[in-house]
This record gives C-alpha cells, sequence and structure tokens, in this order.
C-alpha cells in the first residue's frame, strides 16, 4: 500500500532529457507553472498538453507511471471539481435539490481540474527525469547568487537532498513497524477516526525515534568526514551549460512566453 | 500437528519487470514440540516465510493451516492466529513505544483483551522468562536500557501472547558475544520450561546446531533440506555448494575422523567433542 507513493520517485534514462543540466530544467518547469496560472481559455492547454506529451514521449516515460502518480489526488481533483461546478454563477442548466449547475460552473470546473492534472504531470516531469542529486546540485546553483543576502544555499540543497534519500527507507521502516505491532495484535485498519489515531501512536512513536537516531547517526557519520557545510566545498561533477541546454532554454522560454501572452492577446 | 503449509508461494512486484519469487512451492508441516532451526543466505525466503505464518503476508498462492485453522479462510479470526503464532522481528526494540517497560509488554495481551490481574501476571511471568527484574524494571522507560534489554523487552511482549508457536527472526543480532549468549539461553529454556514450538531463524549454524532438533535450509525460495540437525550437518558439501558452511566444530571432528581416527561426525557442540574425543582417548589408551 505504501508502495504505490510514487511522488518524488526518479525513472532512471539516458535521453536528452535526463541529460539536460538540471538548472535549465528547474527553470523550464518555473516557467511552465507560472504560465498555466496565466492561462485563462481552453486553447493554451493544447500546446501544454502537446509539451507534457512531447516530454514524454522523447524521455520514454511509461505513461503508466506518470498515470499513477495521479492516483493519490483523485480525491482533490474531485472536490475541485464538485466545488467549482456547484459553486459558479452564472447561467443556470439544471438544479438538484439546492444544488445548481451552471454553464459557466461546469467549464470552470473543467478547467481547474485540468490545471491540477497538467500541475502534476508537469512536476513529476521533473523529478522522474532528473536524478535527486542533480534536483539538488541544480537548486544549490540557481540559489547560489542569494548567498549574498545571506541565503544558505548549500544547506537547504543538503537539506534536500537528504530528506529525498530517506523517504524510500521511512516508507520501508513504517511498513516493518506496522507488521510488528500487527504481530503484537494492533489494528490499523477498522474503527472510526478517533480509536484510528489513537492506534496509530505504537506506530508513529518508534517511526519518530527511529528517525531521530537516523539523523543523529549521519550526523556522526557526516562530520567523522569532516563534513562542515558549503564553503570552499568543491564537486566531481561540475554543472556547466552547454550550448544545447542554452538554446533549450531559450526555446522554452520564448514557447511559455507566448503561452503566457495569450492572455492578454 | 501445529502448521501444515501446502504449495506457498509468493512473489514480489508480479507482472512487472521486477518480478521476483521469494518463496516457490513451499510444502512444510511443523509439529508442536518442535525447535526448528530455519538458516539459509540474506534473500533466501526466510524472513518471508515467517511473516506468512503469523498472516501478516499473504501468499499469491496456496495454504496455511494453523492449529486447525485456515488462516486464509474468509472467517479466520487474524488476531487469534496471531496470538497462536506470535513473531519477534528482527531488531524487535525498535517497536518499542509506550512509557514503560510494563505498558510495552502489556501491549500485546490487552490488544487480546485481557484485563487487571491476568494481564499483570502475563506481564510478570514473561518478564521473568527473559530474565528481566520484574519489581526493578517495570516502571522504567524502556527507552533508557541498554540494547539486551531492551530486546528482551521486545521479546517478552511477544511471549506474553502465550504463542503456541514462536518464531523469532535473528534474535541475536547485533548483540555483542554475551549478549548472544543469554539470549539464546533463554530462548532455550523458554523451550524447555514452557513447551512452546519454535522457529529460530538465524545466519549463525552454531547458534542453530546448539538448540534446535530439526533444520530447515532455505535457497532462493524453497526448502532444499529439511531434516534432523545431526542429519543436516551430515551433509556438509552440500551446505557448503550453497555457500553456508557447517559448526566449526561439527568440521573439525570431521576432518578428524578423515584423517583415519575413530571418533563420531555428528557432533554439534563442544561440549559433545570434549566428551567424545575423551572417550577416544581413553579408548586408545586401554588399547
Amino acid at each position: 500500500m505504501l508502495r504505490d507513493i510514487t511522488i518524488g520517485q526518479y525513472f532512471p534514462g539516458d535521453t536528452i532529457i535526463h541529460k539536460l543540466d538540471p538548472r535549465v530544467k528547474i527553470i523550464i518547469i518555473g516557467l511552465f507553472i507560472a504560465s498555466l496560472f496565466f492561462i485563462n481559455s481552453f486553447y493554451p492547454y493544447i500546446l501544454i498538453l502537446l509539451f507534457i506529451g512531447i516530454v514524454i514521449k522523447i524521455a520514454k516515460l511509461p505513461i503508466k507511471f506518470i498515470l499513477k502518480g495521479l492516483k493519490p489526488l483523485y480525491f482533490i481533483i474531485l472536490i475541485t471539481l464538485f466545488i467549482n461546478i456547484f459553486m459558479t454563477k452564472g447561467e443556470v442548466l439544471f438544479t438538484i435539490g439546492p444544488l445548481t449547475v451552471t454553464k459557466e460552473g461546469i467549464s470552470m470546473a473543467v478547467f481547474m481540474a485540468l490545471r491540477l492534472v497538467f500541475l502534476i504531470t508537469g512536476t513529476s516531469l521533473l523529478t522522474l527525469t532528473t536524478s535527486p542529486i542533480a534536483l539538488t546540485d541544480g537548486i544549490e546553483k540557481l540559489l547560489s547568487p542569494f548567498k549574498i543576502i545571506g541565503l544558505p544555499a548549500h544547506e537547504l540543497a543538503m537539506m534536500m537532498t537528504i530528506a529525498l534519500r530517506f523517504i524510500p527507507t521511512l516508507l520501508e521502516e513504517t511498513d516493518k513497524i506496522m507488521k510488528a505491532q500487527m504481530a503484537r495484535g494492533a489494528d490499523f485498519e477498522s474503527g472510526n477516526i478517533l480509536n484510528r489515531a489513537k492506534n496509530l501512536v505504537p506506530l508513529l512513536v518508534p517511526l519518530f525515534i527511529n528517525a531521530f537516531r537516523r539523523a543523529d547517526e549521519l550526523a556522526t557519520a557526516m562530520e567523522a568526514r569532516c563534513y562542515r557545510g558549503g564553503d570552499n566545498r568543491t564537486r566531481l561533477n561540475e554543472l556547466k551549460l552547454k550550448n544545447y541546454d542554452i538554446a533549450i532554454l531559450l526555446s522554452q522560454i520564448a514557447f511559455f512566453g507566448f503561452i503566457i501572452s495569450t492572455r492578454y492577446i | 500437528m501445529l502448521v501444515k503449509i501446502n504449495n506457498l508461494s509468493y512473489i514480489y512486484n508480479p507482472n512487472t519487470p521486477f518480478e521476483k519469487k521469494a518463496l516457490d512451492n513451499i510444502n512444510l508441516q511443523i509439529d508442536e514440540g518442535d525447535f526448528i532451526g530455519l538458516i539459509g543466505h540474506t534473500g533466501s525466503g526466510k524472513s518471508t516465510l515467517v511473516q506468512h505464518l503469523n498472516g501478516i503476508m499473504k501468499s499469491t498462492s496456496g495454504s496455511i493451516i494453523v492449529d486447525g485453522i485456515n488462516i486464509y479462510d474468509k472467517d479466520a479470526n487474524l488476531r487469534e492466529i496471531r496470538q497462536k503464532v506470535g513473531l519477534v522481528f528482527q531488531y524487535p526494540e525498535h517497536q518499542l513505544f509506550e512509557e514503560t517497560v510494563y505498558k510495552d509488554i502489556a501491549f500485546g495481551p490487552k490488544n487480546l483483551g485481557l484485563k487487571d490481574e491476568e494481564l499483570k501476571q502475563r506481564v510478570k511471568s514473561s518478564m521473568e522468562l527473559v530474565g528481566l527484574d520484574y519489581d526493578t524494571l517495570k516502571d522504567r522507560s524502556p527507552f533508557e536500557l541498554s540494547g539486551g534489554q531492551k530486546r528482551r523487552v521486545a521479546i517478552a511482549g511477544v511471549i506474553a501472547m502465550k504463542p503456541k508457536l514462536l518464531i523469532l527472526d535473528e534474535p541475536t543480532a547485533g548483540l555483542d558475544p554475551s549478549g548472544r549468549d543469554e539470549i539464546l539461553d533463554e530462548i532455550r529454556k523458554l523451550y524447555l520450561k514452557e513447551g512452546i514450538t519454535i522457529i529460530l531463524v538465524s545466519h549463525s549454524m552454531e547458534d542453530v546446531a546448539k538448540l534446535s532438533n530439526r533444520i530447515l535450509v532455505m535457497h532462493e525460495g524453497k526448502i532444499i533440506i529439511n531434516d534432523e540437525t545431526r542429519e543436516v550437518f551430515k551433509k556438509a558439501s552440500e551446505l557448503e555448494e550453497i555457500g553456508l558452511g557447517i559448526p566449526q566444530i561439527t568440521s573439525f571432528m570431521r576432518e578428524f575422523k578423515s584423517k583415519g581416527n575413530d571418533v563420531r561426525d555428528d557432533i554439534l557442540t563442544v561440549e559433545e567433542a570434549k566428551e567424545e574425543i575423551l572417550k577416544y582417548l581413553r579408548r586408545n589408551k586401554n588399547a
């Protein structure tokens, strides 16, 4: 059950998309997200869909994988649909009891749901095609100009790397503790909400204790190897912008610039 | 007959490129009063197998009958099965969560619906069984105990449910030699005093040889040897083929015999070897 979580997962590959400089990818996804919020009609969505489709195709990602990533968010998407259908005022199509369905409501609901779906798939394209290490490297580099105003870019990136690294470990551990408590007759699946929350104590307490213990051990291990933050730290693989990185970046700036401009045309 | 397993198979990630057969058509019978040593390499399917016995993992195919109940029956009471089959996981001290040792050990029996005096009795007797002093330790926090003590609290938590079959998955992993011997000693006492059927999962041939009367060897999801302990170690070459050894002392005695000395070659412990060699020396002296 816990194995189904795919958010932030990396799908290894050897395509142009995978090899693209992570900084470029992060900027493009930033543009992607921004343009999604500028769009105010259905037509630019076709371009967005095209963009997602082409990236999936080039990066050779299995569609199934992407759809699986949407699964945990079905509920949120449904709520969005529901609220928008019933809460938007306009030309009334029909009424069900106290609820009225309007033409604008339906169009708004579909519009918002699509925005959510695109938002999730778009951002998951970034994590699916970028290894966590490349991703944090990219973030660190992008944030480094802000060091002047005291932003700890390296530390932030390191924290992110560690957090990402421990997601699968913690999931595994949750699974193990759950089983151990079930072997002692614990029940995680039945009862009302209050009881269920109470039943989680035997799971959460050991989980937190182990997480702290792990953090402690990791810190010691890092210090033992003389880790002392980002100053003067060099890296094995320096990020370097290649020509095609720049070409792709510029073309995407133009592309998303156009999408954003459709709002004002 | 306590447990009967028929054609049990378990496949990880079926129908994906990561598909892996963890259990491959296992057939097994466990009788009451057995002390079974389950050995095999990491990834041979030992832990997967024992997690099936109390219904925590559900098999892909096959059936398990525990004490006359088919655990995959729709109306099988899983809680009852988990009471009958106590499972102590690897590093069980990582599952401790209560404020006091008493409360933590009482967690299992409480889930079975026990109360007051009976509960107290269970906690007390299971603490004594694992060698923890009830009066001094019951109100301590389990987190301030030593590693070996924590593990004992965790084991006591399972024993307190009074299982008919107790499974211990690598109970000595990560303990120092004296801690290891103490835990093994307590397991032996538990077996002798309480008459619980035990399955001990281990890497260590030495540990298994000392305690068990039957050994199961697993390799790549299959049980390849299922025999009495003494018989198993006669198959040294078969064991070595899959990268498992026999206890050093057994190996020594076999070597000694192969040099033309007339001694038994099914020795399991240093103590036994001592007796045998003394006997051998006396015989030679008389001759």
